[in-house]
């Protein structure tokens, strides 16, 4: 029996009375089946999942007693810890200068904006490999690096290559690249707030300084602080090509292990391991700065949108 | 902490506080005038309605007054002290942008959007002011801003955010934080232009019960009938200049221009586009 059957049905045939609708409403509800679109993909996509896995993880060169070898080995101990430092030195500095460039981008001064609007142009438009790479030579055009005070005849300073270790080189490259983005993300949070906002606060009689760090600030931070989550997570990822130059990771470490037992893949496995708890542990750190964000970033939001 | 906006020259100048003066006031944007050399004065508890058409200038002129916008010439004084400019024998030279807010303080200025802080609750919102501009130590200040609140009717509302709260509890709000500051002078640039028709007439008694206790009030709005009944000058603006004032009997009744005057028949009448919410509003206070 079709619905527009049942809705022509003669009144008074059934439990609902009269109206043919009431007892349509009366009858039970039960939900398709998911047999076909729900249960066969699974089965077949988690069967071909399983397969590929298993075909890496039982595969001979994997070494799994090896991973476990290595995996908490003094060495590759202080290569996460290397990895660590890097992670949290590149985000604090990027930022600090990500902060800085966005400053002089906004002060007005015409010079002062095409120099950041060059920064950025040639720090986004170059890979961060090739940047790597040019700072580990530095010393080919600069030789020796320091001032010299003619004056007092002192000169501070020394050979580039013993000044500039693969650590330093990394770190430069590293920060100068992310201050880059870090410009971006910072002006997307001073975007996010009216300019309402400053000409109220101007209005109470607040200096410009003022207006900017008890009422700009504090609504663009609430605004920045998830791209920035996902910044660290990023660099911390980027962090290994550093070893490209020897930066003395975990990659780099990892590199240096395989070099002389020639366990690739083993090692591979160990950094990725690393990779994953580290990158895993930061994305829930990320969720907890959210989740407390939230309920006050909401607020601004709809606050917003409601304007 | 003295009375901001006690100097010399006020004192030298007026007794009570709130006097406003402007002279050859002109501003331009992008090449056009907007303003096209504006004198006011205002005299102290005087409450000066500004009407007249959209992109007359009026809003501009407002924000021109506490140097939101900064003249591209004439002055604004209140209480005979120079507003973003210091007078040297023979030039003027743009204040300090700690000498201009210092000023500013005596100039309250409560916005069409309300622009409250959205990171801060209502109390803090009206107590922010006193706490970080004049030092006040924060309890007191938020007691302060508790009674404010309790005011106009926010009692309850204290520790809500501006997302939490309606149009006309926003603009409520934001009247408190602007009175927070004791200022001499209080500037409205359309305050109920963004908001809903029924939520139109709370924000009106609030600002009915501040120009009846006597607070130098400069409105600009498109509410006939609170120009009507609460002015005590009527200024219509067209055209980035002031075509006329004069008292709400006879601008309304007998207007000396003729643009005043077909100014007064669009907005009584008709609703010109985007404005029809004023214009609404408009014609039943006119009709009560």
């Amino acid at each position: 029996m079709t619905s527009s059957q049942l809705l022509t049905d003669p009144p008074g045939t059934a439990a609902g009375g009269g109206d043919p609708l009431a007892r349509l409403a009366a009858l039970p509800l039960r939900s398709r089946s998911r047999i076909l679109s729900r249960w066969v993909p699974a089965v077949v996509v988690g069967a071909l999942a399983a397969a590929i896995g298993w075909a890496f993880v039982s595969a001979p060169a994997m070494n799994w007693p090896v991973v476990a070898e290595y995996l908490f080995s003094p060495r590759i101990l202080a290569g996460v810890g290397t990895t660590l430092l890097f992670t949290v030195l590149t985000f604090a500095l990027g930022l600090l200068l990500g902060i800085v460039l966005e400053v002089m981008r906004q002060s007005g001064n015409p010079v002062l904006r095409v120099i950041v609007d060059g920064y950025i142009w040639l720090f986004r438009g170059t890979p961060l490999l090739v940047q790597l790479v040019f700072w580990f030579n530095l010393a080919l055009i600069f030789p020796v690096i320091g001032v010299r005070i003619p004056a007092l005849g002192l000169t501070i300073g020394g050979s580039t290559n013993e000044l500039v270790t693969p650590f330093l080189a990394a770190l430069i490259g590293l920060v100068l690249h992310t201050a880059a983005y870090m410009a971006e993300v910072v002006r997307g949070g001073f975007l996010a707030v009216p300019p309402g906002q400053t000409d109220a606060a101007k209005a109470i009689g607040m200096t410009s300084l003022e207006a900017q760090r008890l009422i700009v600030i504090p609504q663009a931070v609430r605004v920045i602080l998830p791209p920035l989550g996902n910044q660290f997570i990023d660099i911390l990822k980027a962090t290994a090509i550093v070893s490209v130059i020897g930066g003395g990771d975990l990659m780099t470490i990892a590199q240096q292990i395989y070099g002389q037992n020639y366990q690739v893949i083993a090692m591979l496995v160990v950094a990725s391991l690393w990779y994953l708890a580290l990158v895993t542990l930061a994305t829930i750190g990320q969720h907890f700065l959210e989740r407390g964000l939230d309920r006050s970033r909401r607020r601004v939001l709809k606050a917003e949108a409601g304007r | 902490m003295s009375a901001p906006g006690a100097t010399d020259a006020s004192a030298a100048t007026a007794g009570a506080r709130g006097s406003l003066a402007l002279r050859g006031v002109r501003k331009s944007y992008h090449g056009t005038e907007i303003l096209r050399g504006i004198d006011l004065d205002v005299a102290p508890g005087e409450v000066v309605c500004l009407i007249g058409p959209s992109g007359g200038g009026k809003s501009t002129l407002l924000r021109c007054i506490n140097q939101l916008e900064s003249l591209d010439g004439g002055v604004v004084a209140v209480d005979g002290e120079l507003v973003g400019y210091t007078a040297h024998a023979g030039h003027l030279t743009e204040a300090s942008d700690r000498e201009t807010s210092r000023v500013r303080r005596n100039l309250g200025m409560v916005f069409q959007q309300f622009n409250l802080f959205g990171h801060l609750t209502a109390v803090q919102n009206v107590a922010t002011g006193p706490v970080k501009v004049l030092g006040r130590r924060k309890a007191e200040a938020e007691r302060r801003a508790r009674e404010l609140l309790a005011s106009v009717g926010l009692a309850e509302h204290a520790g809500k955010y501006p997302s939490q709260l309606s149009g006309g509890q926003q603009q409520r709000v934001a009247i408190a934080r602007a009175l927070a500051m004791e200022p001499a002078i209080l500037l409205f640039d359309e305050p109920t232009s963004a908001l809903d028709p029924e939520l139109v007439g709370e924000v009106l008694a609030v600002m009915k019960s501040l120009a009846a206790g006597g607070t130098t009030m400069v409105v600009v709005t498109h509410e006939m009938g609170f120009a009507r009944e609460v002015a005590d000058t009527v200024v219509f603006m067209e055209g980035g200049v002031v075509v006329e004032q004069g008292p709400p009997a006879q601008l309304f009744g007998a207007p000396r221009s003729p643009r005043t005057a077909a100014f007064l028949r669009r907005s009584g009448g008709e609703a010109h586009s985007g404005e029809a919410q004023d214009a609404d509003s408009d014609a039943e206070a006119a009709i009560s």
